[in-house]
C-alpha cells in the first residue's frame, strides 16, 4: 500500500457484513452477506480513485461505509488523518464538512418539497456556517458554477431534467468546499450527451477546488476519463489496483482483462477486430462465496490452488496491486488493453 | 438457406410515416413524429436515441401494444406483406409471438412472478399451436438448453425470482423465440446487466439470429453495442429519425450534427484520455413543445450556418445524402461532410 502521509482518505481492511435473518416468528441470524470483505485503499489530495465492479461487487457498500451510511463491521476509516470509524453522529458532524457524497439517482437524492435554494443551502444551515456575503449569495454563486441559472433559486426539483438535478446534487456537495466527494455512479442514470457534461464538470471542479474523488462506477470508459488510479472489485474484495494507464493498458488480473474485453467500443471496424474473453455464468452468492479466490468459478486461469488458497493482494510494482495466483501479463491480441494502449 | 442475394426481396418490415401522439392534460405529446424505415430479412437494424427520443414507442407500435384508446396512431407498418396499423386486436394478438416478438430491459416485465418458467414457455407455445403438454415441455426444455440455461431439468421448474438477472434474460429470450418469429425487437435488452453478462447475451442473440434467420431491431442508447451488432442504424431524436445509414458509414462518415454530438460525447477506451469530452450543450426538447423547425436546432452548433434561421422555423425532411444514407438537416451535404470529418479528426487524433 502506498500509504503516504497527507492522504485525504485512508481505508484499512474494511469489512461490512449484513446479517441474513431467517423468516418465522422469531427471526434468527442464519448467515452473513459479506458485502465488503477486507478492502484497503487510500486517496491523496486532488486525486480521483475510480472504483469499478459489477453489481454485487460491493463497490456501493464501500462508498456508503466510508461516510458511515453503512456501518463497518470492522476495519478503519480515516478522513484527513482522523479516525472516524467509531464516531457518534454528533461527532461526525464536523467531518461531513470535509467529506460529501453525490448519488446515482438524481431524482431520489433531492427532497421534492424543497426549493433548489433550500437544498443547496442545507449544508450551511446544518453546519451553522455563514459564508462571507451571506448564504443566498453563496448559493447563487454555486449554482452558477455548476451550470444552473441562479434565477431558478425558488424552483422545485421536478422542474429540472435529470442532468440539471445532478448539477443540483453537485452544488450541494461542493457548498462547504469539502476535501473529499464520494461519487456513487454519478452519471449512470443520465443520457450520454448529458453524461459528458457532468464528467467535464466534475473534472473542472477538481481542478478548481482540489477536491479528491472516490468515483464508483461500472462503466469502465467513464472511469478511465476521470480517474488517476483505478481499483477493481469483485464479490467484496479488491482484485487489482493500479494507476489508470496501467489498469487499461497492462492489467494483470484475469477479471480486469475480461471486464475490459467486454466493453463494446463505439467503432464498428475496431469492434470486429477485437477478441472477447467470455466469462461463464454469473456472480456467485455473497452469502456463500467460493473458497480460495472468489473469482475462480468464472476464471479462465483457475487451477486447483485457486480453490484452496486465497490470493493475497500483493504489490507487483510500485502502485500496482494484484490478488491472483496466475496473473495474465500478456494481453490477448486486439484486446481492449491494446486498443487503449494506442490511445494513451 | 436461400440467400438474400438471389433476388431483390421486399424488406421484412417497412414502416411508413408512423406517428404516435398521446393527448395529455398539458397538451399533445408527439412521441413519434413521421418515422419511416425498413429492415431486410435477417438483418439487424439498431435504433439509437436518448430517453424521450421515441425509440421505444416506435417498437411498441410495431408490436401493436400501444393503447389505441390513449394514443393517436397514423401511418403504415408492413410486416412480411401485411399491414399492421388498423388490424383488429385479435389478429394482432395472434401475430404477436408467432411473427414478431419483443424482449425488454427488465425481464420481470415479461415473466410472471407466480408461475414456473417452464410453464410460461409452454403457455407461449400452446397460445399459437395445438401441441400436447409433453411435447410442449420437451420443446421448452430444448429451447432453454439452447439459450444456455444450466441444469435445465431442474431450472425449468424454477420461479423467476430463483434465477439471476442474466438467467432471466435468457429465459425471456427463449420465450420470445419459441415460436420462431420472423422479427425480434430487443428494447435495451442488456441495459440492466453487467458488462460481462451483457457480452454473453449479445453473443447469444447473434448466434440465435443466424440459426433461426431472425430479423432483429435493436433499440439502445449505447453506441458501443450498435457498433457490435448492427448492420444499419437509425438515429432518433425528438420523435423523428434524423439519420439512417449502414453502421460503418454512420461511424466513419456521419452527417447529422446530432449524430456527431453523440459520437463526441461518449467516452471511449480508444481515445486519448486527456482530450475533453465534447458534450452536446443543453437538454433534449420536451415532446409537448417540440421546436417548430429542426428538433435539434436549439442545441445545434451549426444552426447559424443556414441562412434566414431556417433551422429554427422550417422542418427539414429526411433526404438522401448517398444511396443508403438518409439525413434530416438543412446544412448542404458537402458542408456537413466537411464539418463531420473535422470533428472526427479531433476525436481520433490520439488514437491509431
Amino acid at each position: 500500500m502506498t500509504a503516504e502521509r497527507g492522504d485525504i482518505l485512508k481505508v484499512t481492511d474494511l469489512r461490512t457484513y449484513f446479517p441474513v435473518r431467517s423468516g418465522g416468528f422469531i427471526p434468527r441470524v442464519i448467515g452473513q452477506v459479506k458485502a465488503v470483505d477486507g478492502v484497503s485503499l487510500n486517496i491523496g489530495p486532488g486525486e480521483t480513485l475510480g472504483l469499478v465492479g459489477e453489481s454485487g461487487s460491493g463497490k456501493t457498500t464501500v462508498a456508503r461505509s466510508i461516510l458511515l451510511l453503512a456501518h463497518p463491521t470492522s476495519g478503519k476509516i480515516e478522513i484527513d488523518g482522523q479516525d472516524i470509524t467509531h464516531l457518534s453522529s454528533a461527532a461526525l458532524l464536523p467531518v461531513r464538512r470535509k467529506a460529501q457524497m453525490i448519488f446515482q439517482d438524481p431524482y431520489n437524492a433531492l427532497n421534492p418539497r424543497h426549493t433548489v435554494g433550500t437544498i443547496i443551502s442545507a449544508p450551511f444551515r446544518i453546519q451553522g456556517v455563514v459564508p462571507p456575503g451571506g448564504v443566498k449569495a453563496a448559493v447563487a454563486e454555486m449554482m452558477e458554477r455548476v451550470g444552473l441559472n441562479p434565477e431558478h433559486y425558488n424552483r422545485y426539483p421536478n422542474e429540472f431534467s435529470g442532468g440539471q438535478r445532478q448539477r443540483i446534487g453537485i452544488a450541494r456537495a461542493i457548498a462547504l468546499r469539502p476535501k473529499l466527494i464520494v461519487c456513487d455512479e454519478p452519471v449512470s442514470a443520465l443520457d450520454v450527451s448529458i453524461q459528458a457534461q457532468i464528467v467535464n464538470l466534475l473534472r473542472d471542479l477538481q481542478q478548481e477546488f482540489g477536491i479528491s474523488y472516490l468515483f464508483v462506477a461500472h462503466d469502465l470508459a467513464v472511469v478511465r476519463q476521470i480517474s488517476h488510479r483505478v481499483a477493481v472489485m469483485y464479490l467484496g474484495k479488491l482484485m487489482e489496483q493500479a494507476p489508470r494507464k496501467t489498469i487499461y493498458t497492462a492489467p494483470l488480473h484475469p477479471y480486469t482483462h475480461s471486464l475490459l474485453s467486454a466493453v463494446p467500443i463505439p467503432d464498428p471496424s475496431l469492434q470486429k477486430r477485437r477478441s472477447r474473453i467470455m466469462l461463464e455464468g454469473d456472480l456467485p452468492s455473497p452469502i456463500n462465496p467460493p473458497s480460495g479466490c472468489v473469482f475462480r468459478t468464472r476464471c479462465f486461469q483457475a487451477q486447483e490452488r485457486c480453490a484452496s488458497e486465497v490470493p493475497p493482494l500483493t504489490e507487483v510494482e510500485p502502485g500496482h496491486l494484484v490478488a491472483c495466483h496466475f496473473p495474465v501479463a500478456e494481453p490477448p491480441a486486439a484486446a481492449a488493453s491494446t486498443v487503449a494502449a494506442q490511445a494513451d | 438457406m436461400t440467400g438474400s442475394s438471389m433476388a431483390v426481396e421486399p424488406p421484412l418490415l417497412s414502416v411508413k410515416n408512423l406517428s404516435v401522439a398521446f393527448p395529455t392534460e398539458d397538451g399533445l405529446v408527439r412521441a413519434v413524429d413521421g418515422v419511416s424505415f425498413s429492415v431486410e430479412k435477417g438483418k439487424t437494424l439498431a435504433i439509437v436515441g436518448e430517453s424521450g427520443s421515441g425509440k421505444s414507442v416506435t417498437a411498441q407500435a410495431i408490436m401493436g401494444i400501444i393503447d389505441r384508446k390513449a394514443a393517436k396512431m397514423t401511418g403504415e407498418i408492413w410486416l412480411d406483406g401485411q399491414e399492421l396499423v388498423g388490424l383488429p386486436a385479435g389478429e394482432l394478438q395472434s401475430l404477436r409471438g408467432s411473427q414478431v416478438a419483443m424482449i425488454f430491459q427488465d425481464p420481470m416485465s415479461s415473466l410472471h412472478p407466480f408461475y414456473r418458467v417452464g410453464d410460461q414457455i409452454t403457455e407461449a407455445i400452446s397460445a399459437h399451436r395445438s401441441i400436447g403438454a409433453k411435447a410442449a415441455r420437451a420443446e421448452a426444455m430444448e429451447m432453454l438448453r439452447r439459450v444456455g440455461i444450466p441444469a435445465v431439468e431442474r431450472r425449468i421448474d424454477d420461479y423467476p425470482h430463483q434465477l439471476s438477472g442474466g438467467m432471466r434474460q435468457r429465459v425471456m429470450i427463449a420465450m420470445a423465440l419459441i415460436n420462431k418469429p420472423a422479427l425480434l425487437i430487443a428494447d435495451e435488452p442488456t441495459t440492466a446487466l453487467d458488462v460481462t453478462v451483457q457480452a454473453q447475451i449479445l453473443d447469444l442473440i447473434a448466434s440465435l439470429q443466424g440459426e433461426f434467420q431472425i430479423t432483429v431491431i435493436m433499440i439502445t442508447h449505447d453506441l458501443g453495442i450498435v457498433a457490435d451488432v448492427a448492420d444499419d442504424v437509425a438515429v432518433m431524436y425528438g420523435g423523428r429519425i434524423v439519420e439512417v445509414a449502414p453502421t460503418g458509414t454512420l461511424y466513419h462518415e456521419p452527417e447529422m450534427p446530432y449524430t456527431l454530438g453523440l459520437l463526441s460525447s461518449v467516452p471511449r477506451m480508444d481515445r486519448d484520455v486527456s482530450t475533453r469530452l465534447e458534450p452536446i450543450p443543453g437538454n433534449p426538447p420536451s415532446p409537448i413543445r417540440l421546436p417548430p423547425g429542426c428538433v435539434f436546432a436549439p442545441r445545434c452548433k451549426y444552426a447559424d450556418r443556414v441562412p434566414d434561421g431556417a433551422c429554427m422555423t422550417t422542418r427539414p425532411e429526411l433526404l438522401q445524402a448517398a444511396p443508403d444514407h438518409l439525413v434530416r438537416c438543412h446544412i448542404p451535404s458537402e458542408e456537413r461532410r466537411e464539418i463531420a470529418q473535422g470533428v472526427l479528426r479531433v476525436l481520433t487524433g490520439g488514437a491509431a
